[in-house]
């Protein structure tokens, strides 16, 4: 078939004379069993049904396109957050800029000293989770990740951590293609806060497995970088095990092309997910939130709110399912997706899905995309707020709703101020 | 401070006339009130003096302290001191009422070339005028008229008005939905503004409102024109006899 072919001839020159990273025997063979899926899979091609509304050439193209770097000589997104600061450049762990790597209650540690470990706890996770998510659709991009990522994290928490591990990402070169693979444990009753900004790259392709065990509790909040022309495609997988907490964020302000998949599996009884995006895009800009949410076990509670403003021309993309297995009763699912076009060139493409074999489950789904509320807009006016702050106030209220799925308030305080900022700047010009 | 002159106005997507040629002047610290019966094209008149789009002036002028307020925008309008009590206040789910406020406040006062508030007197500010109106904490803390009732909509409109000192102040049905102890409320908060150089012009259907805010001219509005003006008596007439018996005179 033409199309599969096309597929795996991508695979072929994206791999061609890109050597796998050595490590341990276990990381060998992981890496060695994700490049055998990338060339059977094939790299995405426009036809793909799970690509359908985002072309995926230019994250899959041999070589990334030029991005420059941004300087906005603003003080870091979570500067002021008392935190574990893990920095990338270009995708490589610069330890200079790190903290140390250590912190009461968890284990931390770079892949690639991981990876090299002959026994180490990763070595039950690294791609295992990656593979997992390939059924029942495939998500070449990550197993391209498995198989040649040599830098990021490995955390284990085993107890509650004291602060945050924030990942940071700094973007320095305008051809850099970066991959990075962070795998977390979360350990029985423990608790872990992971935060990640940055642009990362010209080109990003980041994956991150999470698996919670039964009572741990883990949150995620990303603001990903504004440079304009940088491109990303995020993959997180999670398992969570019974009565586990997964709760995700992610803004996402600017960048030509961003694709973020969320891959969830309740497996144990009574666990609850919540994943929230809040997008938006000015002009050449696509962003694509694509989640699937697996219900494999009874009692759970699974949420999604995703938000996306969007003007001159710019594209949302929200593809969303709920999978509710044949066992997975009293199964209590939410989907929400909204968009606010700002004008008539904007577009919004939302794939809502539920498909559910539990005859005993409550799920809902909604999605709508509508322009700023003329009455609302003139009732701020008539009160002397000047149209260009009257419409921002009425974004900020729009995407306040996803960043209320944030549950450390001053994280949502911290980036509901930036957009504040941000958009308080636009306006001045 | 407000002259109406020879107003007309029709939609602006349909070739339907609503104002006819309405002529009015209303001096400082005056209150003036505008009745007439369902359609007769009072709330079309606060809209367009305060700026809402969808209509079109056909003809004739209106001024406010000399200055042509027609061609100017919305926020323009409201920080030169004019001010649209909303018959129906809209809900603003995610603005807190506070924020609200602020901004608008801040708003006006950088368009008037002032410093912004500083948040301790704005604070001190707010709180004592939501005292007078009954206005509770939670009310001023929660987003913007979202789950009010239509009395506290009402409040939170007057509210607004006491924070922002407009000198022109037009109530549009302000008395619309609510209760007698409701409607004192508000009108005792519309009679605490009322100062020598600030002027009121009140819509309403009914003359209830009017004991409690007692006007000083009572126009008739009808069919787009005003048909008769004269005292406070004029309202007790359409109350006793309804509008019936003054558009018949006047036809």
């Amino acid at each position: 078939m033409a199309v599969a072919e096309a597929k795996r001839e991508a695979a072929e020159a994206r791999i061609a004379d890109r050597p796998l990273p050595k490590g341990a025997k276990w990381a060998d063979e992981a890496r060695a069993a994700a490049l055998a899926r990338v060339r059977s899979m094939g790299l995405p091609g426009r036809r793909d049904e799970y690509w359908k509304f985002t072309n995926p050439a230019t994250l899959v193209q041999a070589e990334p396109p030029a991005a420059s770097v941004l300087e906005t000589g603003e003080s870091p997104v979570f500067g002021a957050v008392d935190r574990l600061k893990v920095v990338f450049v270009d995708g490589v762990f610069d330890p200079a800029q790190s903290d140390e790597l250590a912190m009461e209650h968890i284990e931390i540690q770079r892949l690639s000293e991981a990876a090299g470990t002959d026994i180490h706890w990763a070595r039950d996770l690294y791609g295992a989770l990656e593979t997992r998510g390939q059924t029942p659709v495939d998500r070449p991009l990550a197993a391209l990740n498995t198989a040649l990522a040599e830098d990021g994290v490995v955390i284990r928490a085993t107890g509650r951590a004291p602060k945050p591990v924030s990942l940071i990402y700094l973007h320095k070169s305008d051809s850099s293609d970066a991959y990075l693979h962070h795998v977390i444990r979360v350990e029985s009753g423990a608790e872990l806060t992971v935060l990640e900004n940055g642009p990362a790259a010209a080109r990003f392709n980041k994956v991150m497995e999470v698996d919670v065990a039964d009572g741990g509790t883990f949150h995620h909040v990303c603001a990903q970088g504004r440079d304009h022309e940088r491109r990303s495609a995020t993959h997180v997988f999670a398992r969570l095990g019974e009565e586990s907490v997964f709760k995700s964020f992610t803004l996402t302000v600017n960048g030509v092309m961003t694709r973020n998949e969320c891959v969830i599996e309740l497996t144990g009884d009574r666990a609850v997910t919540h994943v929230a995006g809040a997008a938006v895009g000015d002009g050449v800009f696509h962003q694509d939130d694509t989640v699937f949410v697996t219900h494999d076990a009874q009692d759970c509670e699974s949420r999604q709110v995703f938000k996306k403003v969007l003007r001159n021309g710019a594209v949302g993309v929200f593809q969303g399912k709920i999978l509710v297995k044949p066992d997975a009763q009293r199964t209590d699912g939410y989907q929400i997706s909204q968009s606010l076009l700002l004008d008539e060139d904007s577009q919004f493409y939302a794939k809502p899905e539920l498909e559910i074999y539990a005859d005993d489950v409550q799920c809902s789904h909604g999605s709508t995309s509508g322009a700023i509320d003329e009455d609302l807009l003139f009732y701020l006016r008539a009160r002397g707020v000047p149209r260009a702050e009257a419409q921002d106030m009425l974004v900020i209220a729009f995407l306040a709703e996803a960043l209320e799925e944030i549950e450390d308030r001053t994280l949502a305080d911290e980036l509901l101020g930036r957009l504040e900022g941000w958009m308080a700047r636009r306006r001045q010009g | 401070m407000l002259e109406i002159k020879n107003l007309h106005v029709k939609l602006e997507e349909e070739d339907k006339q609503i104002i006819k040629g309405v002529d009015l002047k209303l001096e400082p610290g005056k209150v003036h009130a505008i009745m007439g019966p369902n359609g007769s094209g009072k709330s079309t008149l606060s809209y367009v003096l305060s700026g809402r789009e969808g209509y079109e002036v056909t003809d004739g002028t209106a001024t406010f302290d000399g200055q042509d307020i027609l061609d100017m925008d919305p926020e323009e309008r409201a920080a030169a001191g004019l001010f649209l009590a909303f018959q129906y206040p809209v809900e603003i789910p995610g603005v807190g009422n506070m924020t609200f406020l602020r901004t608008a406040l801040n708003a006006q006062r950088k368009a008037r070339g002032d410093e912004e508030i500083s948040s301790a007197d704005f604070l001190k500010l707010v709180r004592e005028k939501a005292k007078e109106l009954e206005i509770g904490q939670e009310m001023l803390k929660r987003p913007v008229n979202v789950g009010f009732s239509g009395g506290e909509k009402k409040r939170n409109e007057i509210l607004q008005m006491a924070v922002l000192e407009p000198r022109l102040c037009i109530l549009d049905e302000t008395d619309s939905g609510l209760d007698v102890d409701a409607m004192k409320l508000v009108a005792d908060g519309v009679n605490r503004l009322r100062t020598e150089n600030r002027s009121f012009l009140v819509i309403t259907h009914y003359q209830r409102l009017l004991n409690h805010i007692v006007p000083d001219v009572v126009h008739i509005m009808a069919d787009g024109r005003i048909v008769k003006t004269g005292g406070p008596e004029l309202a007790l007439e359409v109350e006793e006899n309804g509008y019936g018996d003054i558009l018949k005179e006047v036809a």
